[in-house]
């Protein structure tokens, strides 16, 4: 906990009662780590009685699709299954694959399982071309999304005495409301601040001494640039200790330097608008690996290539199954997400089985004279030099040339062409021998990059396919 | 007083207007450029500069955005005429000091070396003992 003193004593904005019985409370009136659970039961449930869980859980979503969905009973009908020949979570192999192109060709409603007049809430990915993937929430739906954030946030330490401000944005994004709902079953004051207007931003971190921030890890690293032009020192001079990030691919060195920069822990949460958002998996207080809520979605990793499964601790492609899902189950989503599964327990005492931080989207690999390579593994590189700032481009031109455009970190430039000759030189050294491409790199000068208040784009393919 | 002399250093996008950039805002600022060299790297320079107000310019510059650096230089005055480098060359390399960087002008009867080493205190106390005159930003701007 980095917490500045007199902030601690301030904070106590609305009244709170010490919730969770189990936990410590230290001398400043926070808990301390180790013993945090929003629903001990079910998260340490022993792997044999969550599996019964799932089963019944996988039952029931197929009985209902098959009853109500004509998209999946097709499917069912070509491949010859019916509901009753799932007798065990190994028969999930038998069920077909639903792909980001199904969402889309059934677009907007031809998954509802309920009745068009249950679903209560509607989301929609961002659908940069052509329609979204629209998803429907029924009021259990939204219910139990904000009960996995719930279980989510009060795993890194958060009760009700936190200040959350959502930075993430509100309307048909997951990560505002349904984050939103979470947050506040907590207990916390939550902000609905939504991206952007960084004066605002500092403006509500100030006003309501704000400890905890659910963030863009792009926008983190943008308003760390905004802080220091107003010579704030997030770590001395706001009461920040918790920051969430999510929504976008993002390596072990990014959090390291926005752990740095805020003096706060920083806690890698992972979610889908397809799957509700965020809350599908989460980091504990020990931040090794993303707990998933096994008793809400069935997790397999497969093949990205063939669909082949794979077992335990191989990397592959993620494929969730919603296991309570009311409006809108959806059967074996291919995630696109490349991951693999940690075999070992974690030490918090959680059963629900941990996933590696997500090295990259399979639709965001690059092939690059032949190699494959994920934009992640050149972030890593660019993050892992203090002399680099916050942002920067990958640009893919003509025949298969890599250009890395990176900002300088300020107060990085000691007036000298030579050093900055030498970094340069250094960068495309490491940066090839982690993706055994030799790329251009083009240093500049902090502020040069333009900057995007959503998700970041970070790669340019000018490649005409 | 003290024998060392600064210049500006701002790091640089190598794209047209970059340096119209910089001598705009100096322009602006009321700054007055005494002596300036830019150093060019493929897709980056460094454009370095001696002004009449030194710290007015790096305000105004970080203002704008630019990434400034000041450079620690000496400022050894010279006879203008043959052989006047080799004597401060000579005095360097008995001491066995590198030269990171070097440029000169000459302004009527004086003659100017500018001079950017690593040890910056050594090569000072170097050419002090061999006679040499360093000259202070302002004695410098006096020219």
């Amino acid at each position: 906990m980095q917490l500045v003193g007199w902030c601690a004593a301030e904070i106590r904005i609305h009244n709170h009662t010490q919730a969770n019985q189990d936990s410590t409370w230290d001398s400043r009136g926070y808990k301390s780590p180790g013993t945090m659970f929003w629903d001990r039961e079910l998260e340490t449930l022993a792997r044999p009685a969550l599996e019964k869980i799932q089963l019944k859980g996988l039952q029931e979503t197929v009985q209902r699709i098959a009853a109500r969905v004509p998209f999946y009973q097709r499917r069912f009908d070509a491949l010859g299954i019916r509901p009753e020949d799932i007798r065990s979570l190994e028969d999930i192999n038998r069920l077909p694959f639903t792909t980001g192109a199904d969402l889309r060709s059934i677009y907007p409603d031809g998954l509802l399982a309920v009745d068009p007049d249950v679903p209560v809430r509607l989301h929609t990915s961002s659908g940069t071309s052509g329609k979204p993937k629209a998803v429907f929430f029924s009021s259990s739906d939204v219910s139990n999304a904000a009960e996995l954030i719930a279980r989510s946030l009060v795993m890194t330490g958060i009760t009700r005495r936190d200040v959350l401000q959502n930075m993430m944005s509100y309307g048909l994004f997951t990560g505002g409301l349904v984050m939103h709902y979470g947050a506040e079953k907590v207990g916390c004051l939550v902000i609905p601040a939504g991206p952007g207007s960084s004066e605002r931003q500092l403006m509500l971190m100030q006003d309501f001494k704000v400890t905890a921030v659910h963030i863009l890890p792009s926008y983190a690293l943008y308003f760390a640039g905004f802080l220091e032009q107003r010579n704030i020192n997030p770590a001395r001079d706001l009461c920040l200790r918790k920051a969430f990030v999510g929504s976008e691919p993002h390596t072990e060195e990014t959090r390291h330097r926005i752990e740095q920069i805020y003096g706060v822990d920083v806690y890698n949460s992972y979610g889908l608008t397809e799957m509700n958002g965020p809350g599908v998996a989460f980091e504990c207080e020990h931040k090794a690996g993303l707990h998933l809520w096994e008793d809400n979605y069935l997790l397999e990793i497969v093949d990205p290539a063939t669909g082949e499964p794979l077992p335990e601790g191989k990397t592959g492609e993620l494929v969730l199954t919603t296991l309570k899902r009311e409006a809108m189950p959806l059967l074996r989503y291919r995630t696109r997400d490349i991951t693999s599964i940690i075999p070992e327990p974690c030490v918090c005492g959680r059963t629900h089985r941990r996933l590696q931080r997500i090295t990259g989207r399979s639709d965001d690999m690059l092939i690059i004279r032949g190699v494959n390579l994920f934009p992640q593994q050149i972030e890593r590189v660019l993050m892992s030099f203090p002399e680099i700032g916050r942002n920067y481009l990958i640009i893919i031109d003509g025949l298969d040339d890599l250009t890395i455009r990176a900002e300088l970190a300020t107060g990085a430039f000691d007036g000298y062409v030579e050093h900055l000759a030498a970094l340069q030189a250094r960068l495309i050294e490491r940066i090839r021998a982690e993706t055994w491409v030799k790329p251009t790199l083009e240093l500049l000068p902090a502020g040069s990059l333009p900057v995007t208040e959503g998700k970041a784009k970070r790669v340019i393919d000018n490649r005409s396919l | 007083m003290n024998r060392t002399a600064h210049l500006i250093a701002v790091f640089l996008e190598n794209k047209p207007g970059q340096t119209a950039r910089v001598s705009k805002i100096l322009a602006d600022a009321g700054v007055n450029l005494c002596w300036l060299t830019i150093a060019n790297n493929g897709t980056f320079g460094v454009m370095k500069f001696l002004v009449d107000q030194c710290d007015l310019a790096v305000t105004a510059l970080k203002q704008q955005g630019l990434m400034v650096s000041l450079l620690p230089v000496l400022a050894v005055e010279t006879d203008n005429r043959p052989g006047a480098l080799l004597r401060v060359t000579d005095s360097l390399r008995a001491q066995n000091i590198n030269l990171d960087n070097c440029s000169g002008f000459v302004a009527g009867e004086h003659a100017l070396l500018l001079v950017e080493v690593p040890n910056i205190v050594q090569a000072r106390a170097t050419l002090e003992e061999q006679g040499f005159r360093l000259l202070s930003q302002d004695e410098m701007l006096r020219l």
